[in-house]
Formats: C-alpha cells, structure tokens, sequence
C-alpha cells in the first residue's frame, strides 16, 4: 500500500475534506508559512484560496470561539492551534460554549467543529511550548477527544472528526510527524472511540496513547527478547475511550501498563487505571502500572528533556514490575 | 417633524406619510411594553419563589432590544448574555417558551434545560443566549463569517454589557471582524454598571463608544433610552453590514432599573444609586415613546395594554402547565447525534 508520513496524511484529509465539503473550512496561526504546521497544512491556501484557510491573528480565543459560532451556524470549521499550550487562551469558547451548548438548549443547536491542536514538545522549547494537555479536556462532557498515534489514523480520525456533530479536539504530535505507515489513498474514517490492537500478546496488556502507543511497540519487542509477550493497545480516542476493548485485554492477560504522554497526577492514565481496577479487579494479578510524565514543568535543557520524556526503556521497567507481582504470587502458591 | 421621523418616514414606504411612521412607533412601543410586562411577571415570579433560576432584568432598556431588531431581518441572528429576555422577545421569541424556561419547564425554549440565563429561538434567529460575559460576541462574528463564506446577506448581532467591554476576547473579535469584513454589528448596552459597579470604578474614561475605532470599527454612542434613535443607528449599522462594508460598534446609553439579578433594585446589596434611578425614571423609553405619538393612536394604548395584559396572562398560564424534565432525561444532549 501506499506508504504517506503522519505529516502528509493530516495533509491529505484536509485536503480531501476541503474538496468535498464547501462547509469545512481552516482558520488558526501559521496557516500560510511553509514551516510553521510541520508540512501538515502545505500550500493548502494554494490550492484552495485564502478565503477558507484563513491564518489568523493571534486571538485564540476569539478565532476559536469564530470558529464555534460558524460550527453552529451550518459550517464545519477545523480551528489550528500550533501548539497545546496556545489551547489555554481559548478555554471559554471551547468549554463554556462548544462543549455545553447542545446540552444547554436540549439538543437545539450543536457544534461540529474540530479543534486541532499540536503537542509539540522536546528542542529545549520549554514549559510553555511543550504541554501535553489532553487529559484536561478529557474531563469536559460534551467534548470528544482524538489522539492518532499512525499516518492512518491521523488521516481517518480527522474525517471523521469533522463528520462528527460535535466539537472534537483531535491532538497530534509533532514527534510523529515524520513516521510513515499505510495510508489508503480515499476518504475513508475511523470511528471515534474505538482503540486498535497494534500488537497482540497474552502475557500483559499495554495501553498506549498517541506517542506513547508508538513507545509500546517498541517496548513490546524488547520484551519479546526477553520472553515476555505483550499486547499493545493504541488507544486513538480518549473520550470516548474504548473501555471494552481494553477490559478485553486486561481480563485476558491480567497485568495492565498505561503510558500516557501527560502527566500522572489527575491524568488520562488515573482514569484508565481506575476503571480497569474497578471492571477486571478479579482478573488483575497485579495492580496497574502507569508510565507517565512526572508532576513537573517541561524543563528546557536537553538534559533535563532526556530525563522527563519515557522512553521505551521505562515501559519495559514497568512491565517487569507488573510481572514482578505474578513471579511472587507463583512462589507463594 | 423631527429628522429621525422624516428618516424612518422614507424608510416605511418611501412616502412622508407620518402614519406610517406613527404606526412604526407604535410597533415599537408595543414590543418594549411586551418585554417590560414579562419582564414585571418574571419579577413577581422571583419574589414568590416560584422562579427559582437567576433572573437579570432589562426594565428600563427595553428600546434596545425593541430598536435593533427593528432593523433586523427574520433570518439574521442576535447573539445575547445573561441578561437577554428582552433580546429574545425583540427577534420574536415566544412569551410562553420565555416563561416556561425561567420555570424550568420541559416546554421551555430551551427545553428546560437553560433557564433565564440560557434563551434560544433558532427560528427566529435567537441562536443561543448564554451568560458568560462576552461569551457570545466571538460566535456571533463566527455566525458572520459562515453568512459571509456562504455569500448569503445576513447579519449578526452581537449585544452585550459594558462590563464585557472588560474581557479581551472583545477586543480580539473587533479586529477580526474589521479584518475579515464581517456583516456583523456589535451592540453595547452601556447601563452604566457592572453588576454593582459603577463605570468610573472599572475604567478612567467614559469612553465606550471608541472601542471599535483602534481596530477600524467605527463606533457611535447612542442614547439607549430613545427607540427611534437606536433603530436610526441600527439600520445604518445593519446597512453597512449587508452591503459588504463591516461591521459597527454602537454604545447605546441605558440605565437598568433594578438590580443586576433578581427582581429588587440594587439598594438591597449596598449599591446606592437611588438618586440615579430617580433621573433614569424620568428618561423611561416606554413614555418618551408615548409621548411621540399622536392622540389619535395614543387613544388606543389603553386597549392595547391591555390585549398585553391578557397575551402575558395566558403564556403564563400555558408556562406553568408545562411539565417538568423527568430526571431520566439527565443524560440526554451530551452529544449531538
């Protein structure tokens, strides 16, 4: 099959999406530089006129909350945030109003509209432009969230993001811009809310989100060499999250490692953890393990950077830990 | 003949004929006495408990509402905060979704979900009236964009307080809609107050009205009180948003009657600005426009107090028959489907 980047696939969908749909349009910072979306949005503004991809001033808040209020008058908007961190001058528009308005009026008005915005972290950029902040929004009712961690499901989750009738905040990564993978070459979606089993394995169960799921692929044939067989799971969709699928998979090996790309304190992995605990206690042999960042800023300093960001190494230490229990449980019984 | 009178005179039907401007008036007057009237029932209904949500009212800026819609079409869209009861009548939102929605009623216009401070007559052009101070002026330009890219020659109204003149993301929306060329007008009803808080505690000039120009938008300060005069600078400002010129700032000055929620006037939470109310009383929009008429139609107002008597009567009375939500519905509208 055609082998496209992550980049190049986030490319095609809006391109795909802006031919097909005179409603969808693009509106958010950097869209007319050739470098500022890492090629994601190249010369979109080329082929399709700057009157629907629209780089705007730098008012968040107010271009997102344009963005919902087209959304609810017919429109299907993707509204760019370059960066996570940029999100936050837009909480209004994006909680207050996106996110409760179908609820506030009984389903009388709603608001399909994408919000996208990048993790862009690492290159001594620091504590303001390197937030994974995801798990913030994973606790707003009303508001779904889309972490693609593959070419495909960057290309297919955007289309479907934008089929939605709700706002959607579809998060990619810019450490994963350059990975390249299959990517079929027509519209095609993939269904918000439904995790993918990269890897299948009966020994332990890893739960990876966004950059995290690339993480556990490649944790998992560490662990292969070791003996050890685990099964990853690339999560995709954070709410609504595939709460089966990883049940599934918990029941079936018993031992669960959630990497998220956040961090620990309040994040998606406490979520994730705390349900597997509650739904698949009796098929748990150990308590769950999270791999996260730790309670801190983004540091600047390369040095720093390498000791903050998990790297495979530490899922694998994880896994062992979990396994640890089991090994235990043996020689007691 | 005054100016105003001869503009709107021009406007009705091109004619001078000053009946038909008369008729205009009385329109008006009959659309501000609805608002005050519901506005007094939702009053009564705060102080018997019987309405329970927070209540903002507009008594005493009903021209406003009454002036801009005025110059509005069906399909164009107001957008409106906490205090927008009279916004939503105005564009021709229904008494009886009004009143069951303060109720909390499953007939409500927002289906009892909203309350006061949530009102929405899609219908109508009342797309959602929500009360996070300035929440709504970014949507009301993103609704100008979509008639805009849609090439349709509809306008978005954005109204607002002075107090939102607070929040930055104005700001940001009135560069973009004079970037952008939105068919959009920006409405600010300056009632002197923020909450309890007088303009001259939250700002150093009485200046509202230049909000707009820094970032191209022209403004102009309206007396709020005169229905005639709102109307004139709404249909200018509508004007230049159909014909493709942008958008307009108006600073309509107004005085609310009573506090800023509930149905008493502010002296109950140590605002005193008895001394103040007592001047705006004498500026009531209601009567300056009653006194514009003529007797031949004011001889009528009796009899059509009346028939606005028995309308608010009777939503009132449909409002409270309305059912109340079964709490099974808690889960439903999360998500649209």
């Amino acid at each position: 099959m055609r082998q496209l980047t992550y980049a190049q696939a986030i490319r095609e969908a809006h391109s795909q999406l802006l031919a097909a749909d005179p409603r969808v349009f693009v509106i958010g910072q950097g869209l007319w530089s050739p470098w500022y979306a890492g090629g994601s949005l190249e010369d979109l503004d080329r082929e399709y006129g700057r009157t629907r991809i629209l780089d705007s001033p730098v008012s968040e808040n107010a271009v997102t909350g344009m963005a919902v209020g087209a959304a609810l008058e017919g429109m299907r908007p993707i509204v760019f945030h370059p960066r996570l961190d940029f999100l936050l001058l837009a909480m209004d528009p994006v909680i207050n109003q996106a996110a409760n308005w179908s609820y506030l009026f009984a389903g009388q008005g709603n608001v399909p509209l994408v919000i996208r915005a990048v993790i862009n972290r690492g290159a001594e950029q620091g504590a303001q432009h390197s937030q994974a902040l995801h798990s913030m929004f994973m606790h707003v009712p009303g508001l779904k969230t889309v972490m693609p961690a593959t070419p495909a499901d960057a290309k297919g989750l955007l289309l479907a993001a934008v089929d939605d009738p709700n706002p959607v905040l579809y998060i990619d990564d810019r450490w994963l811009y350059g990975v390249t993978g299959d990517v079929p070459e027509e519209a095609y979606r993939v269904p918000i809310g439904e995790a993918a089993v990269r890897r299948m394995g009966s020994d332990v169960t890893i739960v990876g989100i966004s950059w995290m799921a690339a993480q556990a692929l490649e944790a998992a044939e560490a662990l292969a060499a070791q003996g050890i067989d685990a099964e990853v799971i690339d999560l995709r969709s954070l709410k609504p999250w595939d709460q089966s699928r990883v049940l599934e998979s918990a029941r079936k090996t018993g031992h669960v490692i959630v990497a998220d790309p956040g961090w620990r304190t309040a994040g998606a992995s406490a979520e994730i953890a705390a349900t597997i605990a509650a739904e698949a206690f009796h098929d748990l042999e150990a308590p769950v393990e999270r791999v996260a960042l730790p309670d801190t800023p983004a540091p600047t300093s390369r040095v720093e950077e390498q000791a903050y960001y998990p790297r495979p190494s530490v899922i694998v230490l994880a896994v062992q830990r979990a396994l640890g229990h089991r090994k235990l449980a043996g020689a007691c019984a | 003949m005054s100016t105003t009178s001869a503009t709107l005179s021009k406007l009705s039907t091109g004619s001078a004929e000053s009946g038909l401007a008369e008729g205009w008036l009385l329109g008006r007057w009959k659309t501000m006495l609805r608002i005050r009237r519901a506005e007094e029932a939702i009053a009564h209904m705060v102080e018997n408990g019987e309405a329970r949500c927070p209540c903002h009212l507009s008594i005493g800026q009903e021209a406003i509402a009454a002036g801009v819609c005025a110059a509005l079409d069906a399909s164009d869209t107001i957008w409106g905060g906490h205090r927008s009861h009279g916004h939503y009548l105005a564009k021709g939102g229904s008494l009886e979704g009004l009143f069951a929605e303060v109720l909390g009623r499953n007939t409500g216009c927002a289906g009892g979900r909203g309350g006061s401070m949530h009102l929405s007559a899609i219908q109508h052009g009342v797309p959602g009236t929500v009360p996070i101070v300035a929440g709504t002026i970014p949507l009301a330009a993103g609704a100008a964009l979509a008639y805009k890219m849609r090439s349709e020659r509809r306008v978005a109204v954005a109204f607002f307080g002075d107090g939102a003149l607070e929040e930055g993301s104005v700001h940001e929306t009135l560069n973009l809609a004079a970037l952008y060329r939105l068919p959009m007008v920006f409405v600010c009803e300056n009632n002197l107050y923020a909450s309890h808080l007088h303009w001259s505690e939250r700002r150093l000039k009485d200046n509202l009205d230049q909000a707009g120009a820094f970032h191209s938008v022209p403004g102009t300060r309206v007396d709020g009180n005169d229905v005639e005069g709102v109307y004139d600078a709404a249909r200018l400002a509508v004007m230049r948003a159909r014909t493709g010129a942008g958008p307009s700032f108006l600073e309509c000055r107004t005085f609310r009657w009573r506090g800023h929620v509930g149905a008493s006037s502010d002296e109950d939470v140590g605002v005193r600005r008895g001394g103040e109310l007592a001047e705006w009383l004498l500026r009531d929009p209601l009567a300056r426009t009653e006194d514009r008429l003529t007797t031949d139609l004011a001889r009528h107002l009796e009899r059509h107090r009346a028939a606005v008597d028995e309308e608010i009567r009777l939503a009132l009375e449909s409002a409270r028959t309305g059912p109340e939500p079964d709490p099974e519905r808690l889960w439903s509208f999360v998500c649209a489907s």
